[in-house]
């Protein structure tokens, strides 16, 4: 064997090593959380955690199924402002897209996606709690329809570019109009795409803490009124690991767990859509 | 007999280059037009232009008068839309909708712009794919996907989708250029027939086949129209010295 040969085969080793080194240093945090999380969380997960609200202080037991419909209220409300939004706005950015006006709109939505959360919460608190006069669940959902907005926005946006022309242009063709064209066949066409996108912007949004602290504040009881603070599981879990409670401590952790079980849940779904497997 | 289209001095520019210069050329109803050309040479934009597909292009501008029955389509009160439903189009590569089914494509036409009338559907459907003599072979697959038919198929299939709509003028954009000579043979044929009923242009780069599916010939180069005429003129005695190089293989 030549030098040149034994160089080639060392570098070979050695990038190699390299890149799985790097590929293990992706991976072992999300072992490593998901490994703890699970062993401090299962063990205060019970039937309750799903059905009981808090108990108050010095009691034992208690849940967050409060935190929980809170959650999902909440982000249900977000979806409803957010994904129409976000959506038609992906919708005319593909169709008008190299307009100075749709250049802004990109702009706006990068910028707009890497604001810090909390300043998202601060904006939902000037408007909306402040002349409401009161935290609202209602406030809640807006910080998390601004979250969500960018993130659909150009997710969508990138999933109708991915559509051939050739089938706008064979819709157009036959006399369908832009309008019918750009939602029964552009839209239609990139679906799986933009499932993966929403669920994602989803899953983002489910965690989120910063954004509810100055809006939806949280709430020790049962709340169904969008017009009043709510409790949320994430709210839930800082609340409750920053008391001084052993017991509130054990709950913080099975919600760290029902939320990290969650986000899982949606990303393996959002794979799902996004796979080559469900194109079409 | 008036011309069923006509093209006046059009003119049609990207941005500032000037892709189609002054092209005068005029489409007799019931017959096959070829436009050919050495690529780039602006055949594809003239057909184009013809169903106003160059509206969706920013950069486009389309002057002069392309005239449908003696009313110009680009005319201002004119809608686009409107003229794309009287002339159809088929494209190079096959494009049926793959997330639709045989029947669907044949009929998305209708069910593109929410005029389903079920009744009408079935009949829609058959006599479509008889007409691009597809039928025998799909007749007991009508649901599944369109995908699943061969390059030759669907492009038959997107000509059944463009007959479905009863269109008045036939665009082909070199329609066999990805089909094997006998899925081009059975198109051939087909274009052949449908002359009976429409008023079909075609660009291709196979000058034997405009030979053999044309009545008329245009032969296009850098932008400019340089000879029309019969077909049977245009290969055995063009007038132009440019003519007969381009389709005795000496350019192009």
């Amino acid at each position: 064997m030549n030098s040149f040969d034994l160089r080639r085969r060392l570098t070979n080793t050695l990038m190699t090593t390299l890149m799985v080194g790097a590929a293990l240093a992706v991976i072992t945090p999300l072992g490593i959380i998901f490994v703890h999380i699970l062993k401090m969380g299962a063990g205060s997960l019970s039937w309750d955690f799903f059905t009981q609200i808090p108990k108050p202080t010095g009691e034992s037991g208690g849940g967050m199924a409060n935190g929980l419909a809170g959650s999902a209220l909440m982000i249900g409300l977000a979806s409803g402002f957010g994904l129409p939004v976000g959506i038609l706005g992906a919708v005319y950015l593909n169709e008008f897209g190299s307009t100075r006006f749709a250049t802004a709109i990109r702009f706006s939505a990068d910028v707009l996606a890497g604001i810090p959360s909390i300043i998202t919460g601060m904006v939902a608190y000037t408007l909306l709690v402040v002349p409401m006069k009161g935290f609202s669940a209602l406030a809640g959902a807006v910080a998390l329809a601004l979250i969500m907005i960018p993130i659909v926005l150009r997710t969508t946006e990138e999933q109708l570019k991915m559509v051939p022309g050739t089938l706008r242009e064979a819709s157009l063709a036959l006399g369908v109009p832009l309008w019918r064209t750009s939602l029964k066949v552009t839209l239609v066409s990139a679906r799986s795409g933009i499932i993966t996108g929403v669920l994602l912007s989803i899953a983002r949004i489910a965690g989120e803490t910063a954004p509810l602290l100055f809006t939806a504040l949280g709430n020790q009881f049962w709340s169904k009124k969008m017009t009043e603070p709510m409790a949320a599981i994430p709210l839930q879990i800082f609340n409750f690991a920053i008391s001084p409670y052993d017991d509130w401590h054990k709950l913080a952790w099975a919600g760290a767990l029902v939320l990290v079980v969650i986000m899982f849940t949606l990303n393996l779904t959002a794979r799902y859509f996004g796979s080559s497997r469900h194109q079409g | 007999m008036n011309p069923k289209l006509k093209l006046e001095q059009l003119n049609i520019h990207f941005g500032s280059s000037h892709a189609v210069k002054d092209v005068s050329l005029e489409f007799p109803a019931n017959t096959v037009t070829a436009i050919i050309g050495p690529s780039g040479c602006g055949k594809s934009t003239v057909l184009r232009s013809i169903n106003r597909m160059h509206d969706l292009t920013p950069s486009a501008r389309v002057t002069g008068r392309v005239l449908l029955d003696d009313a110009d389509i680009y005319d201002r009160k004119v809608d686009p839309v409107a003229v794309r439903r009287r002339i159809g189009m088929v494209f190079q590569k096959a494009n049926p909708f793959p997330a639709m089914s045989i029947y669907d494509n044949v009929i998305s036409g209708y069910k593109l712009n929410g005029r389903v009338n079920k009744s009408t559907m079935d009949e829609i459907v058959e006599s479509s794919l008889k007409r691009v003599a597809l039928w025998d072979e799909v007749k007991d697959r009508l649901k599944s996907s369109a995908m699943a038919l061969s390059g030759g198929q669907q492009q038959r299939l997107c000509i059944a989708r463009t007959v479905a709509v009863q269109p008045e003028v036939i665009l082909m954009d070199e329609p066999c250029s990805a089909l094997d000579p006998i899925a081009t043979l059975k198109i051939e044929e087909l274009i052949d027939e449908l002359k009976e009923q429409y008023t079909v242009v075609i660009v291709t780069h196979n000058m034997q086949q405009a030979a053999r599916v044309s009545d008329f010939t245009a032969f296009l180069y850098l932008g400019e129209l340089i000879e029309f005429d019969v077909t049977k003129k245009i290969f055995t005695n063009p007038a132009q010295t440019r003519t007969e190089d381009y389709i005795t293989g000496r350019f192009g």
